[in-house]
Parts: structure tokens; C-alpha cells; sequence
């Protein structure tokens, strides 16, 4: 059941460099050689992108593989060399000024990587920034963004202005101002980097706990491969501005499409993406200790598997049962055996 | 061949070479051409100058007379940009110095008196209180008193009417030519040679086709303020919106803002403590400009300067000085104090309230008590025998000293680098400055150092070039001399640096005709006092860049220095001087820059450069002649900036030494 694609985009270029336009039509998809010789830079080369209605897309790539570019051209906040961005089926980069502006404001939140807030105005003047451009009352906005900052978690600091708060705090205010819209497509580039390990852990526990209950559709870029496993429903990993596999975190733990990406994920512990459903084996008879969604991490049922006797059922998203799974399976993905597929 | 490549090629050869020649031709070429009857090669064919200045003031007398757009004539522009800086002039001079009059001239009535000196100490010690320091209170309404107190409130009042009339268009004028640089770049493109331009002009060269457009009065003083004051706006606005983080900019476009919406709700404010300090700098070159522009009738603090150093009035001279320096520290430090205010702190609405009170109690009394109105005549105190005695004790217990130094100076250095200036024939002065310029950055600036140089020559103001040349060098050499050894010890000790640095913000202060009165006072007229005021007023950028440059140096180099066992001078010599060098060049370049603007404005202590010619012009109205001589200044100016920036540049690659 393929949810309805929020964000689609085709072979998406962004070349810097003397007359970038021209040499692209002409060359139809130069090679890094033929751009170097042109003297362009290619920070985002025929990118595909697919992005479904609730789900948690992270783009993950170390610094300077165009990622940051890539979700620009998402937003349409520069300008693509080429290629082609749709929004729930109309051409973003076909549209005019005052729809984009619509369209950013009723539809499209972001949060940036150093919180880009305003310096000149509160916590809750920030956070109602985006309704004062649309020249909403301010009784209304106000409203607004007070449910806003709760909901991120800091009522009590509506008056502070942005320099008397921490990183983190900062961060959620960014949070709060993306959220005041109600966005359907959701941008964050980065949001946590500029962040200490242990506010960035919280506050990725925090974006889950929203996306539980918001359910936005969420374009999400990271540096950071494990931040991207623990938030991602799939991951695009990027380098040098073209997008190298676009996957599951189990897929992308289990079959890395090519070196690069077999680099990251040789590391990352097997119990945090393999889902039970993977490792499960044909029904049997039973009897069963109990029941689990085979959409379960091995990782977090574990402990309940390795305990019983007995094998558990696995369940599908219907709740019929699919398979079981017994404490060796199990134990051989703790332990980092060859899963068997 | 070879032998001359080597010899552009060896650093040592090239510029030593090029000294001797220059230095033989200046002894001996003008007793040689004496001899051989070659008049030419000293002075430059009077047939042959250019009649410029003839041509532009032709020029500016067809636009004013008869220059005209349709029925729009150019005079009407002109007289309309006056009515249109009058009116909100007049209206603030009223509140502030004569009150609501009916009727014109002596015939005047008062209606309304003007603010009194009460309620306007107490609106700006309010307007310091409200940034929050209460020692800013006390400073501001020191200054203020001391106005009042010495007699000067009038034409305080009647300066601070023009600072306030001139300030706000030339910050709005520097914001909207920001902007348009901002986003279009073809606009900053043609906005950088000009402002390049006015900032190298020296200030009297503006005054004198002003004078010829608006007349002798204050609007002429208002437009060349404000003309004056802008560029540094202009540049800072520019590079304030460049400096907002890019993600600020994208924010507010994700929010969905209009064009305008982010940029005045995004950019600017987040600009704004940038722009702040463009506001302080217009404050300031407006307080400089007004003071200078009481020649063409701007009046207030600068005309008493003025008739007191014609009079040799010393008490008079030193009272309206001190409170010039008074009124810019006041109005520096509260522009500074608003600049540095973050939003979300100090005390805002009830000032006002309080402001507004203060202003209808006073005015309510002073019809009861007339102190309360105008600070009482009998009150005032003058210290102007005490100034006049010291100087007259000075100069009967000193004068055998002073004049000693004075004429071991003017003989020892002064005379001699002057003859050797003027010892040059203009021919290869041409060729000289063509060939500095080709070596330092390459034939194009050579080409320009050239065809500059041959404008100067073509003008007939030669002589006079090579005098300001001679008195800039010299006083920008003796200003390095003592600067820069103040400077590496500000680098090297903090206390030095406090010390140093409350010294440098006061003296940057100071309006540059304040630095005339205490010159004039103890040395009188002359290349000598022209040299010391130059000195004094351009020796900031020496010290601060010399200091600046040696605190940048990277700690690591110094411990590597340390650890291979240099002493203490080792490591001054060998490490940090090298490493500051650029920055010491830097620091000449605007000390030159300072010297230059300086030196126009000490022709009022008779020297007889370009300045002179400029300040002739002024007292004739000769546009001509003034915007010629200007632009002689200015491009000298631009020759010694582009040079001494390319040799900054060379260094910074490593290429000293090396050729």
C-alpha cells in the first residue's frame, strides 16, 4: 500500500559556474569530466527524488555532497539548473512569485542548521513570524504561536529574545516558527549538527514524539549516518552531488548498493534496523509465547525473544500472523552472524 | 638588456636607483637648465596648461543660468532642494535656538521661546539614560552644562540644529543607495568609483560649487554636509545586508515574504547593529562637516572658532574648541551607546512622558524665572584670560625653546625634503610616479600613476602638488615614527592598550578643525604648525593598525620563536615586526589618507599647497579652480592608496625582499 507521493523530483542539476544553463542543455547529462573541463562545479547531479505523504525521508551525505544545495532546489530556495520538482503534481519551478509565496506559506515549513532566528524579536514574536507576513491579527498569531512553543516545550520563555537562550532552545524556537503554519512538507537541513551529542540525542527523541503526532512529511538532512537510521523511513546517501542508493536503513545496512556506502554501514549494529519481519522464519505449529509486529526492531524485542522458551508469532501490519521467531534468530543478529535473507 | 632586466628586477637596485636619479635630477637639474636657458624643464609651459578650470566654471554658470530641462530650469531644482531642506531646517533651529518668531530679521517678534537649556540637558541625559549606564548620564549632562556654563549654548544649539536636520537625510540617503547596491549589482558598480572618489576629495573642494549652486548661507552648509556624510553609509549598509547569514535570508523567504517584506522585516533588523555604526559615523563627519562649513554660513560653534582664530582671540579660540570636542564626545558616546543596546533591554515609554514634562514645566517657569529659560548671561563663566595668560606665559618662559625645536625641524627635515620636492622636474615626476606604480602592481597602474600625475602637470598646479606632497610625507613619516612604537607597545601590553585606547576614541572625536586651535595658539602660522596639526590628527590609524597587527599575530609563531631561544628583541625584530608589516601598511595608508584631508584644511595656517588653491577658490567662488585643485588632491590620494595597498597585497604574499 504506496502511500500518494507529496514531493517528486527527475534529474535535478545544479551546476555553478559560467554559463551553467546553456552548457547543461547542450550536454544533456555531462560526466565530472566534461563539467571540469567546462570549469563547473556540479554540487547536485541528476538527483531522483521521491517523497511520500508521513513519511521521514532523510538525505544523508558528509559535507559538501550537495545535500544542502539538493534541498534547496527542493524548496526552490535556489534556483536548479535543470531537471524537474513537483509538488503533489504541479511544476514547482514553473511557478510565479506570488504562488511560491502561497505556496510556502500555507503549505512548506523549515528549520535550518543555525536556527536563523530574528534577533530583534521574541521568542514569541519569532515563532509568529511566518502568520505577521501573512498579515494575520495579532491577537490570532499570538494565539497561535503560544500552542506552538508548547507544544515544543517552552512555555514559560514567550518573552526572551533568541540570544538569552541555549543551542537546543534555540532550536526549538526554529521548530516552533516551521510548525505555526501547519506545514504539510516539512524541511530540515541539519536542525540538531550545531547541537551538544547529548541535547541532539533528546532532541531527536523530541522530532519523533511531533512526528507521532503530527504526522508531516518530513525531508530531513544529516551529516550523521546513525541519526539518520534511527529517524529514517528511507535514506538517500549522497556524494559528490549525486544521490548513490536510495533505501530502507535495513535495506541500506543489508545490501550497501557499493563501497562508499558499505563504509557506513558496516559499523551501525544490526539489532537497530533489522526488523523482525526480515529474519523471521515460516509458521509453525506452535506453541507461542506471544505475538509481535514484524515491523519491530530486532534490537527492541530482544530481550522479550531471548527470554521465553517458546518462539513468538510475527505479525504483519494487518495483524495476521506471517512467520515466527525463536531466540537464535535473534541472538545471531545481536551477535553480528550473517542474517540470512 | 640583461643588465637592465636585472636592474627591474633587484628590489634594491630598482628603488635605489630610482631615489639617486630622482635625487640628482632634483639638485642639479634646475641650475642646468637655468644655464642652458630651458625654463620649460622647471615650470610647465604656461601655453601648454589646460584651461580646465575655466572650462568647468563656464560650465557650472551655463547650469545655473541657463541649463534647463523643458520649462524645469536647473536653478529651480536647485532652489527647490534648498526650500526643501529649509523648511524642517528652520522648524528644528526654531525649537532649539530662536523660538516661534513672527515677522523677518530684526524686526522679529518672539511668540514662543525655544526649548530651554533644562529641558534640552535633560532630553539627551534622558535619551542616556535609557540605554541603561548611568555613567553616560553623567557625561552627557556634564557636556551639556559645560555649554551652558562657558556661554556657548547658542551656538551649540545652532550647530546641533544642523547635526540633527543633516543627519537623518544623510542616513536615509546612505540606506536607500545601500540598497539599490545591494540588489543590484550593476548600481554598486557604478556607486564605487564615485563614492571612491568623494572620499578622497578633499572637504573644501565640496564646499565650493556647493557655494556656487545654493549661495552663502546654511541650506549650502546642509547639502555639503549631508553629500559629505553619506558615503560611509552607503558602504556600510551595503556590506551590513551582504553580512546577514544567508539562512536568515532563506528563513524568511520559507515563511513566505514578499521582496519587501524581507527586507524590512528580515535584513534590516538583523543588519541593524551594523547599521548603527553607520549612523554614529554620519553623526560624526556631520558634527566635522558643519564645524568646516561655517565658511560658506553654516554658523554655531564653528563661526566662533573661526572669528576667534582671525581675532588670535586664544580664550575665545580654546572655549569654542573645548566645546566642540565636548559636543562630539556627547554625541558619540550616546550614538555608541544606542548602537550597542540589544533589543529587549533598557527603559522606553515613561522617558518620554518624563521628556515632555520636563519640557512644558521649564517652559511654564521660564516666563516667571528668566534663569530657567536661558542660562543667565551673569552666570557664565569664561576662562579665556586663565587660556590667554597660559599662552602668553608659554610663549615669554618657552619661546626661545620652542622656536629652538621649530627651526632645528624646519631646517633639518622640513626644508630639505621641500627642496628636493620641488627640485624635481615635472617631466620625470611624471615618468617617476608612472614607473612606481608599473612596479608595484603591474603597467595598469603604472598607466594611471601616469596619466594622474600628467593631469596635476597639465593643470599648471605643480608647485603646489609637490608642497602637498612634501607636507604629507613628511607628516605622515614623523606620525609613523612616533606611532608605531606606540602601537607595538599597545600590542604587547594591556595597560598600554587601556591607556592608548581611551586616548585614540577621544582624539578620533574630534572635528578636524579643533586640531588648528592649540597649533596656531603656540607655534603660529606655517609649514611647521600645518605639519604638527597633520601629525595629530592623522597619527590614529598608525597607532591602532601598528597595535592591531601585532595582537593578530598568531601566539604559535611567537612560542616557536621562544622555544628556538630568541630574546625579547629577537622576537620583536625577527618575528612579530615582519608578520605586522602588512598591517603597519594598512595603517600608513589611511594615516596618509587622514594627513591629506587634514592638509587642506590647515591652508586657514597659511601653508600654500593645494589646499590653499582650494581655499582660495572658496573665498572667490571660483568653481573652477577649486574642483580642479580638489581633484589634483584626490588623485594623489587614489596614486598613494592603490600603491601602498599593492604593496600590503605583494607582502601578504610573501613577495617582500624577494622581488
Amino acid at each position: 500500500m504506496d502511500r500518494p507521493v507529496m514531493l517528486d523530483c527527475r534529474g535535478v542539476w545544479k551546476l555553478y559556474g559560467p554559463n551553467a544553463e546553456t552548457f547543461l542543455a547542450r550536454h544533456g547529462a555531462p560526466t565530472a569530466e566534461t563539467l571540469r573541463a567546462a570549469h563547473l562545479v556540479g554540487a547536485v547531479r541528476a538527483a531522483d527524488v521521491t517523497i511520500r505523504k508521513g513519511e521521514i525521508f532523510v538525505i544523508m551525505g558528509l559535507s559538501g555532497s550537495g545535500k544542502s544545495t539538493l534541498v534547496r532546489c527542493l524548496s526552490r530556495l535556489i534556483e536548479p539548473s535543470g531537471g524537474e520538482v513537483r509538488f503533489e503534481g504541479r511544476d514547482l519551478l514553473q511557478m510565479g512569485e506570488a504562488e511560491l509565496i502561497d505556496l510556502r506559506r500555507k503549505r512548506m515549513g523549515m528549520v535550518f542548521q543555525h536556527f536563523a532566528l530574528l534577533p530583534h524579536l521574541t521568542v514569541l514574536q519569532n515563532a509568529a513570524f511566518p502568520l505577521e507576513v501573512q498579515g494575520i491579527d495579532r491577537k490570532t498569531r499570538e494565539d497561535r504561536a503560544r500552542a506552538v512553543i508548547e507544544l515544543v516545550g517552552l512555555q514559560g520563555r514567550e518573552g526572551h529574545y533568541p540570544r538569552q537562550l541555549s543551542g537546543g532552545q534555540q532550536q526549538r524556537v526554529g521548530i516552533a516558527r516551521s510548525l505555526i503554519v501547519e506545514p504539510d512538507l516539512w524541511f530540515l537541513d541539519e536542525p540538531f549538527s550545531a547541537l551538544d551529542p547529548l541535547i541532539r540525542r533528546e532532541m531527536q527523541d523530541e522530532l519523533l514524539r511531533l512526528q507521532a503526532r503530527l504526522q508531516k512529511t518530513i525531508v530531513f538532512i544529516t551529516h550523521d549516518f546513525d541519526e539518520a537510521i534511527r529517524l529514517a523511513d528511507r535514506i538517500a546517501v549522497m556524494k559528490d552531488g549525486a544521490i548513490v542508493q536510495t533505501a530502507t536503513p535495513e535495506e541500506l545496512v543489508l545490501n550497501p548498493a557499493d563501497a562508499y556506502v558499505a563504509e557506513f554501514t558496516q559499523h551501525v549494529a544490526r539489532a537497530k534496523v533489522v526488523r523482525l519481519a526480515t529474519i523471521m522464519a515460516p509458521l509453525g505449529a506452535g506453541p507461542f509465547a506471544g505475538d509481535l509486529p514484524g515491523q519491530a526492531r530486532v534490537g527492541d524485542v530482544a530481550d522479550a525473544v531471548e527470554r521465553a522458551d517458546l518462539p513468538h508469532r510475527v505479525l504483519d501490519e494487518a495483524g495476521q500472523p506471517v512467520g515466527q521467531v525463536a531466540r537464535q534468530a535473534v541472538v545471531d543478529v545481536l551477535i553480528g552472524r550473517e542474517v540470512p535473507r | 638588456m640583461t643588465a637592465l632586466h636585472r636592474l627591474i628586477r633587484d628590489p634594491r637596485l630598482f628603488w635605489g636607483g630610482l631615489f639617486a636619479l630622482t635625487l640628482a635630477l632634483s639638485l642639479f637639474a634646475g641650475d642646468l637648465a637655468k644655464d642652458i636657458g630651458a625654463k620649460w624643464v622647471m615650470k610647465f609651459p604656461k601655453p601648454l596648461e589646460l584651461p580646465l578650470d575655466k572650462l568647468i566654471s563656464a560650465a557650472m554658470k551655463w547650469l545655473l543660468e541657463e541649463a534647463a530641462i523643458g520649462p524645469l530650469s536647473f536653478h529651480a531644482v536647485t532652489r527647490f532642494i534648498s526650500a526643501l531642506i529649509e523648511a524642517p531646517y528652520l522648524a528644528v533651529r526654531g525649537l532649539l535656538v530662536d523660538g516661534l518668531q513672527r515677522g523677518q530679521g530684526s524686526y522679529a517678534v518672539q511668540i514662543l521661546p525655544p526649548l530651554s537649556w533644562i529641558a534640552v540637558t535633560t532630553i539627551f541625559c534622558l535619551l542616556a539614560w535609557r540605554s541603561g549606564r548611568r555613567g553616560l548620564v553623567g557625561l552627557v549632562g556634564a557636556c551639556f552644562l559645560y555649554l551652558a556654563v562657558f556661554g556657548r549654548w547658542e551656538s551649540a544649539m545652532a550647530t546641533l540644529a544642523s547635526v540633527l536636520i543633516s543627519v537623518p537625510m544623510g542616513v536615509a540617503g546612505g540606506v536607500a543607495l545601500g540598497i539599490l547596491a545591494f540588489r543590484h549589482p550593476w548600481a554598486e558598480r557604478a556607486m564605487r568609483p564615485v563614492l571612491d572618489l568623494m572620499q578622497t576629495v578633499p572637504v573644501f573642494a565640496y564646499l565650493v560649487p556647493i557655494l556656487f549652486m545654493f549661495g552663502f548661507g546654511p541650506t549650502a552648509a546642509l547639502v555639503a554636509t549631508v553629500i559629505y556624510a553619506m558615503p560611509p553609509m552607503v558602504r556600510l549598509t551595503t556590506l551590513a545586508l551582504r553580512e546577514v547569514p544567508e539562512e536568515v535570508a532563506e528563513a524568511g523567504r520559507m515563511a513566505g515574504c514578499t521582496r519587501r517584506q524581507l527586507l524590512w522585516k528580515c535584513l534590516i533588523p538583523t543588519a541593524m547593529p551594523m547599521l548603527m555604526v553607520g549612523v554614529n559615523q554620519v553623526i560624526m563627519l556631520s558634527l566635522n562637516m558643519v564645524i568646516i562649513a561655517s565658511m560658506i554660513g553654516a554658523g554655531g560653534l564653528g563661526y566662533d572658532v573661526l572669528t576667534a582664530l582671525r581675532k588670535l582671540d586664544i580664550g575665545g579660540g580654546v572655549e569654542a574648541g573645548v566645546a566642540i570636542v565636548v559636543m562630539a564626545i556627547a554625541l558619540d558616546r550616546l550614538s555608541q551607546a544606542e548602537a550597542r543596546r540589544v533589543p529587549g533591554t533598557g527603559r522606553g515609554g515613561r522617558l518620554v512622558w518624563i521628556g515632555l514634562a520636563v519640557i512644558l514645566a521649564t517652559s511654564a517657569l521660564g516666563y516667571v524665572l528668566p534663569f530657567v529659560q536661558t542660562y543667565p548671561a551673569g552666570a557664565t563663566l569664561t576662562t579665556g584670560t586663565i587660556w590667554a595668560q597660559a599662552i602668553e606665559w608659554i610663549n615669554i618662559n618657552l619661546y626661545d625653546h620652542i622656536e629652538a625645536v621649530k627651526v632645528a625641524i624646519l631646517i633639518g627635515l622640513l626644508l630639505p625634503v621641500k627642496g628636493f620636492f620641488l627640485g624635481i622636474p615635472w617631466a620625470w615626476g611624471i615618468v617617476a610616479m608612472g614607473l612606481i606604480g608599473w612596479r608595484m602592481a603591474g603597467w595598469r597602474l603604472g598607466l594611471m600613476a601616469l596619466l594622474m600625475t600628467g593631469f596635476i602637470a597639465l593643470t599648471g598646479f605643480w608647485p603646489e602638488a609637490m608642497i602637498t606632497v612634501y607636507l604629507c610625507g613628511v607628516s605622515v613619516f614623523v606620525a609613523m615614527l612616533i606611532g608605531v612604537p606606540l602601537g607595538i607597545w599597545a600590542g604587547q601590553s594591556d595597560r598600554a592598550n587601556t591607556v592608548l585606547s581611551a586616548l585614540i576614541d577621544t582624539l578620533q572625536t574630534l572635528p578636524s578643525f579643533v586640531y588648528l586651535i592649540p597649533v596656531v595658539m603656540l607655534f603660529r602660522v606655517g609649514d611647521f604648525s600645518a605639519m604638527i596639526a597633520v601629525v595629530a590628527y592623522s597619527i590614529v590609524p598608525a597607532i591602532r593598525y601598528a597595535a592591531h597587527g601585532i595582537r593578530e599575530i598568531d601566539p604559535q609563531m611567537v612560542e616557536a620563536g621562544i622555544v628556538s631561544g630568541c630574546t625579547r628583541r629577537q622576537i620583536l625584530w625577527r618575528i612579530k615586526l615582519p608578520l605586522a608589516l602588512p598591517s603597519l601598511i594598512v595603517g600608513m595608508n589611511q594615516t596618509v589618507m587622514l594627513a591629506l584631508s587634514m592638509l587642506v584644511i590647515t591652508a586657514l595656517v597659511g601653508t600654500r599647497d593645494l589646499g590653499q588653491q582650494v581655499y582660495m577658490a572658496l573665498t572667490k567662488a571660483n568653481t573652477g579652480q577649486g574642483i580642479v585643485a580638489g581633484l589634483c588632491v584626490a588623485f594623489i590620494a587614489i596614486m598613494v592608496d592603490r600603491i601602498l595597498t599593492a604593496a600590503a597585497r605583494g607582502m601578504e604574499r610573501g613577495e617582500a625582499g624577494h622581488g
